[in-house]
């Protein structure tokens, strides 16, 4: 287990960690300020690789395809909200969870009917080749774009709902709605942006990852699951707590897949090792999430007072 | 004439097989035994989810562990159905005192997801198990065995037999849930679903309650998951995903959320929409779009959707709101 | 003086940076009738949810009846006699009169963990619940959905379901809020017919009938108890009529 071994692991769940943020911070503030639980979540983020695929395909150009698949998948969450998810609001969580949940089947269904089960998207041939981080450790260079372009999304949201006017209604909003509401802010506006504004980073997530994962229907779900994950264990409404649980529970995901087995083959047998090492690495997430639960149930950074 | 009713439909239920027999459409009783079984599987959420209130999201994991406790006795040389049900059982309610220990400290979304999460940790624990088929599942060679061995009928292999002992069982179990459900724990359960802290202020530890409720559920949706295997002589880790348990919370929600007959009720109603889709040809949705029943799901997601929407009393709910003119 | 059934030494209970309990000592005598008053915002409410378990302490202790009960949870301390009824109304609105009142009486009647004979068919429960309804003056409605009751019926169920418990300590929170003259008179009548057979502490804002009914009363300001005394020691106590009574005091 050598020492680049493991930097490039930790490079890879950080980088895998930033595309989860970009998911889990858009739950996280549907969930703060609309109370909603919301699984079609992750259809978002199919729908932008999907869509991210067809705008590559159609333009030719990687970074042209995947910068129209935004606002295309914007709209298309807008849409849903206006049409759909508004009438939840009032709902309560079980009725949220059973009406998004059958979303996922209809959009599933319905990308299936469009699309087909699956769709090529690879990454620009410019950034085929890996890079030298350090003598004898190359790195995908496609990876590195991934995590800049995290990195620069986490700036600018930090930057958006820190220092900016809409940025502190969704903060008012996430902390005390009826106050927000109160103060004579348009919250069904306000709503729909934020929707639409989750749609937009699930559409980076999908079409940033899309290369790596494969773009296929049902690709959303796994990935929604961890997102809930990550926004329990940060904290419901707290985008900060969405950062430091996306990039916590990436790394956990991506080392306990790569070093877990490793690490048991040294105590039990081999086979028995790469059967249940893989399963362990995904267990741990859960447990970690239990724990918060049971131990410090608002997250690690509340953002409710 | 609210007792003649379900003892009329229990009576069709019994001369159903003899009358498929009688017209050569024996496949309609092995999709019969399925939506009886999962009648079972709805029936033990419903006491949670129904009477108790109890949103957990992880409940295709006691059926799952049920599946697996049955086919693993089965693989193992073991094919007495009257060891590997109940043990089924056992595994489940053990399963579900365990989560529900830690679960049941937690409230509103947070307890979805910490019974979610732990859905999942079973989940992924059943894909690692490669001794027992992994992530490609495990075929049986043959059902649990009743084992009189005096008379070939009671031989489970008959599909007949395997629907009339389902049939049996889904009985009793919903005899078992009505005695429960008006009895003092009954009582106590829906009451806590009502207003759980006053509920404490009256001097009711509702977690034991809770608790034991969450069991009972476990043990019930163990047996459904043990005759689910016998069924399919498959079992796989699939069963375990959360999308199962997803289905069957809306079987519930279909059915009529708290109502005896609820989880009976929602699936008969889901997995007859899905085979109706998927098996039957209705001329002008083909004619709209010709390959619409590869996209059976779609329907059923609209139909999911529209019940929560716009029925979220279910199917049962029509009936009451009918008495109440 | 009859000895203490309850007795808080130094509870405190701090919200963020807001203190809502400061210290509160405090002596319940088993046999009286004890009030306490203070102003909105006192933490009186918090200082009952503190003494009946629904809320944990910072600091402090409570003993009820000679035992530490700071720690036990809140069905126990019902089952060790000391119940209490809510400011805003918490009643099984589903449930019959009936139904609510005999949920209580359920609870100290024998194991509920009975999963086969039906509920319906226990006719000393039902006696019962009967009985209390009529304490309480709903003995007309026992067939009533709760949530279909007048806002003062409802508020007799409260204090119903409280006394259902059989307690030997009744934390009252505010009983006759939002009641006319008639139902308050025939609360203060109830509460009156109490004494002797049941401690009672009762939260009231209505002066009329707390000095009518009280034994005692202590006077909560700011978290803390300024004041303890009779009526008429409480009446004639300066800072307790700057801090609180004003015009209020009746003749």
């Amino acid at each position: 287990m050598s020492l680049i071994l493991i930097l490039e692991q930790s490079l890879n769940g950080l980088q895998f960690g930033l595309m989860l943020f970009l998911l889990a911070a858009g739950l996280t503030l549907v969930f703060g300020i609309m109370d909603m639980i919301n699984l079609a979540h992750g259809s978002l983020y199919m729908m932008g690789a999907f869509l991210a695929a067809t705008l590559v395909q159609a333009t030719g150009s990687f970074a042209l395809g995947v910068l129209l698949s935004i606002p295309a998948t914007a709209a298309v969450g807008m849409l849903l909200e206006v049409s759909v998810l508004r009438t939840l609001y009032a709902r309560d969580h079980l009725s949220q969870v059973l009406a998004t949940f059958a979303l996922i089947l209809i959009i599933n269904e319905l990308v299936r009917m469009i699309w087909g089960s699956d769709m090529p998207l690879s990454a620009p041939a410019a950034l085929a080749g890996p890079v030298q981080l350090l003598p004898g450790m190359p790195y995908s260079s496609y990876r590195l774009l991934i995590i800049g372009v995290g990195l620069a999304v986490a700036v600018l949201l930090y930057f958006v709902v820190a220092k900016t006017r809409i940025g502190m209604l969704v903060r008012a909003g996430a902390s005390n709605r009826e106050m927000a509401m109160a103060m004579g802010v348009d919250i069904r506006r306000l709503f729909t942006l934020v929707f639409g504004f989750g749609a937009a980073l699930c559409a980076i997530a999908g079409a940033m990852l899309g290369p790596i994962l494969a773009v296929q229907v049902g690709m959303g779900e796994n990935i929604l699951i961890l997102a809930f994950v990550v926004i329990v264990i940060g904290g419901i409404g707290s985008i900060r707590g969405a950062l430091v649980g996306s990039i916590l529970v990436g790394m956990v995901d991506t080392m306990g897949r790569a070093f877990i087995p490793a690490i048991l083959r040294e105590f039990i047998s081999p086979a028995f090792a790469g059967a249940i090492g893989p399963a362990l690495a995904s267990i741990l997430i859960y447990l970690i999430m239990a724990g918060v639960l049971v131990w410090r149930p608002q997250g690690l950074f509340p953002a409710r007072g | 004439m609210r007792r003649v009713l379900p003892l009329c439909v229990l009576l069709l239920a019994i001369a159903f097989p003899l009358a498929m027999q009688a017209i050569d459409q024996a496949y309609y009783v092995t999709m019969a035994s399925r939506i009886l079984i999962y009648g079972l599987a709805a029936t033990s959420l419903n006491l949670i989810l129904g009477y108790g209130g109890m949103i957990s999201f992880g409940h295709a994991a006691f059926v799952g562990a049920g599946a697996y406790a049955a086919s693993v006795m089965i693989v193992e040389g073991m094919t007495s159905a009257w060891i590997g049900w109940p043990l089924a059982m056992a595994v489940s309610a053990l399963l579900a005192l365990a989560i529900g220990a830690i679960s049941l400290r937690t409230r509103g979304v947070y307890f979805i997801m910490i019974t979610l999460a732990f859905a999942q940790m079973i989940y992924y624990l059943t894909v690692s198990m490669k001794a027992y088929g992994g992530d490609e599942g495990l075929t049986l060679t043959q059902r649990a065995t009743l084992g009189f061995g005096l008379d070939p009928h009671l031989d489970l292999r008959d599909d007949i037999t395997f629907y009339y002992v389902v049939l049996a069982i889904l009985t009793a179990a919903l005899f078992f849930v009505s005695r429960l459900v008006n009895a003092r724990f009954g009582r106590v359960l829906q009451a806590i679903r009502e207003n759980e802290p006053r509920m404490e202020a009256i001097g009711y530890p509702t977690l034991r309650y809770k608790l034991i409720a969450f069991v009972l559920a476990g043990a019930l949706g163990g047996l459904a998951g043990a005759l689910l295997a016998g069924q399919n002589n498959y079992v796989n880790p699939g069963m375990l995903h959360w999308t199962e348990s997803g289905k069957l919370m809306i079987m519930v929600i279909l059915g009529g959320v708290g109502h005896l007959y609820g989880g009976v009720f929602g699936a008969i109603g889901l997995l007859g929409l899905e085979e109706l889709l998927a098996n039957h040809k209705i001329a002008w949705l083909a004619a709209l779009y010709p390959n619409y029943q590869q996209h059976s799901l779609l329907g059923v997601g609209l139909a999911m959707l529209a019940v929560v929407l716009y029925a979220p009393q279910g199917i049962a709910g029509i009936f009451r709101r009918k008495n109440h003119g | 003086m009859a000895e203490a059934l309850l007795r808080v030494q130094a509870l405190e209970k701090r919200f963020g940076g807001v203190v809502a309990t400061d210290g509160v000592t405090l002596e319940v005598a088993r046999g009286e009738i004890h009030a306490l008053i203070g102003p909105n915002g006192a933490g009186k409410t918090t200082l009952i949810a503190q003494l009946s378990g629904s809320l944990a302490p910072d600091a402090g202790r409570i003993v009820f009846d000679g035992a530490d009960i700071t720690a036990m949870p809140q069905h126990d301390r019902v089952r060790a006699g000391l119940s209490r009824s809510y400011q805003i109304t918490s009643i099984f609105r589903k449930f019959s009169v009936r139904d609510n009142l005999s949920l209580a009486v359920q609870a100290r009647s024998g194991s509920s963990l009975a999963f086969w004979r039906p509920v319906a068919a226990e006719t000393a429960l039902a006696d019962e619940a009967a009985r209390i309804a009529a304490q309480v003056g709903l003995g007309e409605r026992l067939d009533a959905a709760a949530g279909s009751l007048a806002h003062a019926e409802q508020r007799s169920l409260e204090v119903g379901l409280a006394l259902a418990t059989n307690a030997k300590l009744l934390l009252l929170d505010e009983p006759m809020a939002g009641m006319g003259p008639d139902e308050s008179q025939r609360m203060i009548a109830l509460i009156q017919g109490l004494r002797g057979a049941v401690t009672v502490l009762l939260v009231e804002h209505d002066m009329d009938a707390v000095f009518r009914l009280a034994d005692r009363i202590s006077v909560l300001v700011n978290g803390a108890v300024v004041a303890t005394g009779t009526p008429a020691e409480i009446r004639a106590d300066a800072e307790v009529r700057r801090a609180y009574l004003g015009d209020e005091v009746p003749a």
